[in-house]
């Protein structure tokens, strides 16, 4: 039983990342009809908002310490952060602490920008194009974006650390009245879990309780109609799309203290969100959160190690596995809808 | 001539004497000189042109003719390459067996996952090529080890046992040979200035690729072309007259597989060792690269495609900042300062964002490739002069 439960907890931590990915890609899809290879890129530059904004918080002031040598006997610098000297020094230094969690105020307007951007400047012309065409050129644009990122960060994976409140492990077993030492989880993972919640949370009451909402999801299922109805449909993807943007990106930020950001970690999550959408259903929101979800703990069951070793090698592609089998069972993947991408 | 029309037998000539004269070709400048950088003319990268030529000739039939775009093209190279390795392992160092059983392997690896793949087409078909292939490569890393030697690769070692042939000569691995003519036996020529290296393992690829040329001409003229290129145009339609065109698809992929399992075959014929990244899924996105840099559905373009990116790749990542700055010496030092400061992130290390960049181009201004480019400059060349009918046929001349 702790097995189980712990098994399903580490699960939940990368499924909340492919969750929130595939949430996004499959907004693309379903609302410009767009199959979006660039969206992996989008993740790690929000994982690089959060090292960018750290980086800039630890901007500092080099000051001479007259009082202090270092051991040759020259006066000793000393590196004050900008942030220490404006808000005073405890201030500062919770401020710093707390880059990443900042980071998401400071990766909103940026991620917003970015997705308004790749919309407007590329996207748009693709609508008519083949898929074959989206692919092709998305998958490019997110080589461009990789590698300027290696470019200005270089190829190592960079530490986020998260604050230190979050930084340890509490014991999870004990909290519900398990025995104690069973199950202990670190707390920047739960922290993850409802984040990513609350983001599919409000991308659904949003799509669900606003006016704007009813009408994208209108335009979802008839665009022609909406159109024909007065209403500016166009405008309105283009704003789900930097929607989509925005929740990649915040996915990523998060996700910088479990993962050191890299160039590459965008390719290695695009390839396993795009399974996730396919098994979850092409177009369906539900179905791609609940396949992040739920490929998420598979994958963290395949992993024990009496699975392993039953079956080895199972953990690395079981994704796969899963993906294979239900393609082939289940054409429109576990809740697609009728007439969405079926040929 | 060999029952090509006569287009066809041009274009099959015009390629035949390129990859005949490529170490002269490609070997422009003098060695020594400042330019001798931009030589291609060594046998390492002509033998990267033709056999990546190959892979790209084999998913220009699958891609180009039935616009099934599969991503894991790569996983049939690398079993292609370990077959061939294990060849060379347990038989003999000769490569005729190895190159024989890598096409073997990559087909019967191709018909599997082919005949699971092809079930949905679409974007369900890549994203399931697309599993498989990374199922391989992460197979191939961990659980296959004893197959695949893992991280460390696929090599050959002093003790295998080479049936056919001797396991060590003198303490050393004997040398990838084709019946006693080893593969990187080379021939200098020396003429003036210029040094021109003729290398026997390129010409075994220059044979392999002219057959597999060849091959991909015959396909793409005869009605199993046909029927391959109206799956591309209309499904629906052919399966309402009643046609099940699976069978043509799958046959389509199991040869493009074989292509890239020849493609293996000969990496291994050339330098013996197999490693778990040529599977990995960049592997297979740099295949489609070449194939629609140069235009997906030509005979030609796939050919180009791969020698460009390779080329470029190669001479690209050479340039660094001290060569730049010896180019733009002749400016103002503050304009030579900012000139190097533009280019440099797209060279050495940033060629990748170069090869982006191009390829979003091509995607966008360009969907038929550089074969395509150049049609439109025929075209915008036979308005300019006012005639001449006989450039609309002409086919551009291989870059590689």
């Amino acid at each position: 039983m702790d097995a189980i439960l712990l098994q399903i907890l580490n699960g939940l931590d990368k499924g909340s990342a492919y969750a929130l990915i595939a949430l996004g890609l499959t907004l693309i899809f379903g609302t410009l009809g767009v199959v979006n290879f660039a969206h992996g890129a989008l993740f790690m530059i929000g994982a690089f908002c959060a090292v960018v904004l750290s980086r800039l918080l630890t901007l500092s002031s080099v000051s001479i310490d007259p009082e202090k040598v270092d051991f040759l006997g020259k006066p000793l610098k000393v590196e004050t952060p900008y942030v220490e000297l404006w808000f005073g020094p405890e201030v500062g230094a919770a401020i710093i602490n707390w880059s990443v969690p900042l980071a998401i105020l400071f990766a909103i307007p940026i991620m917003a920008l970015v997705g308004l951007a790749m919309e407007r400047g590329l996207i748009k012309y693709f609508y008519k194009r083949p898929h074959a065409d989206q692919i092709l050129v998305t998958f490019g644009l997110a080589i461009v974006l990789q590698e300027v990122i290696k470019y200005f960060f270089g190829a190592n994976p960079i530490p986020t650390p998260a604050p230190d409140a979050f930084s340890g492990s509490f014991d999870f077993g004990a909290m519900i009245g398990m025995d104690p030492n069973v199950i202990i989880y670190p707390y920047w993972r739960i922290v993850y879990f409802l984040f990513a919640i609350g983001i599919i949370g409000a991308v659904f009451s949003f799509l669900q309780f606003t006016t704007f909402g009813m009408v994208v999801r209108a335009g979802m299922a008839d665009r022609e109609t909406v159109g024909l109805l007065g209403i500016n449909i166009d405008r309105r993807f283009t704003v789900m799309f930097a929607l989509a943007a925005i929740v990649a990106g915040l996915a990523g930020v998060m996700y910088a203290p479990i993962n050191s950001p890299n160039y590459h970690m965008g390719m290695d999550f695009l390839v396993l969100s795009f399974v996730v959408v396919v098994v979850g259903g092409m177009g369906s929101l539900p179905g791609a959160v609940v396949a992040g979800f739920l490929l998420g703990i598979l994958e963290s069951f395949a992993s024990m190690a009496q699975v392993v070793a039953f079956l080895p090698g199972i953990n690395q592609i079981i994704i796969y596995l899963v993906a294979i089998v239900i393609l082939l069972t289940r054409p429109r993947g576990l809740m697609g809808r009728k007439g969405v991408m079926e040929s | 001539m060999l029952a090509l029309d006569k287009k066809d037998t041009t274009l099959f000539l015009i390629v035949l004497a390129a990859v005949i004269f490529a170490p002269f070709l490609l070997n422009p400048f003098p060695e020594g000189s400042e330019l001798a950088q931009f030589n291609a003319g060594y046998p390492d990268l002509l033998q990267r042109f033709l056999i990546f030529g190959i892979f790209a000739i084999g998913f220009n039939i699958l891609f180009g003719l039935t616009g099934y775009l599969s991503f894991g093209h790569a996983a049939f190279l690398g079993v292609g390459s370990y077959a061939g390795v294990w060849m060379m392992k347990l038989l003999t160092m000769n490569v005729v067996p190895a190159i024989l059983m890598s096409i073997v392997f990559a087909g019967l690896f191709s018909l599997l996952v082919g005949y699971i793949s092809l079930r949905r087409s679409g974007i369900y078909f890549s994203i399931l090529t697309l599993a498989f292939a990374q199922m391989s490569f992460a197979l191939a890393y961990s659980v296959l080890t004893p197959i695949t030697n893992g991280e460390t690769g696929l090599q050959l070692a002093l003790d295998d046992p080479r049936v056919l042939g001797v396991s060590q000569v003198n303490g050393s691995i004997p040398p990838t040979n084709l019946f006693g003519l080893p593969m990187r036996e080379s021939f200098e020529l020396t003429m003036g200035g210029w040094v021109f290296t003729f290398n026997a393992g390129y010409y075994l690829c220059a044979v392999f690729m002219m057959v597999a040329f060849y091959l991909a001409i015959r396909i793409f003229r005869s009605p199993f072309g046909m029927m391959l290129r109206a799956v591309k145009s209309n499904q629906q339609r052919m399966n309402y007259t009643g046609l099940n065109s699976r069978p043509y698809t799958l046959a389509a992929f199991v040869i493009s597989g074989m292509y890239a399992g020849l493609a293996g075959g000969l990496m291994v014929a050339m330098d013996p060792l197999a490693g778990a990244e040529r599977m990995q899924w960049t592997a297979s996105g740099e295949v489609v690269l070449m194939t629609i840099l140069g235009g997906a559905g030509t005979l030609i373009g796939p050919v180009l495609g791969a020698g460009f990116i390779k080329y470029f790749e190669n001479i690209f990542s050479k340039i660094n900042d001290n060569i730049l700055h010896q180019w733009f010496a002749f400016l103002p030092d503050g304009l030579e300062d900012a000139l190097v400061f533009v280019i440099h992130p797209f060279i050495g290390k940033g060629w990748h964002l170069t090869l982006g960049i191009m390829f979003m181009l091509i995607v966008i201004f360009l969907p038929g490739g550089i074969v395509e480019g150049f049609r439109r400059l025929a075209q915008i060349g036979r308005r300019g002069t006012g005639g001449g009918k006989k450039s609309a046929d002409a086919v551009p001349a291989p870059a590689e």
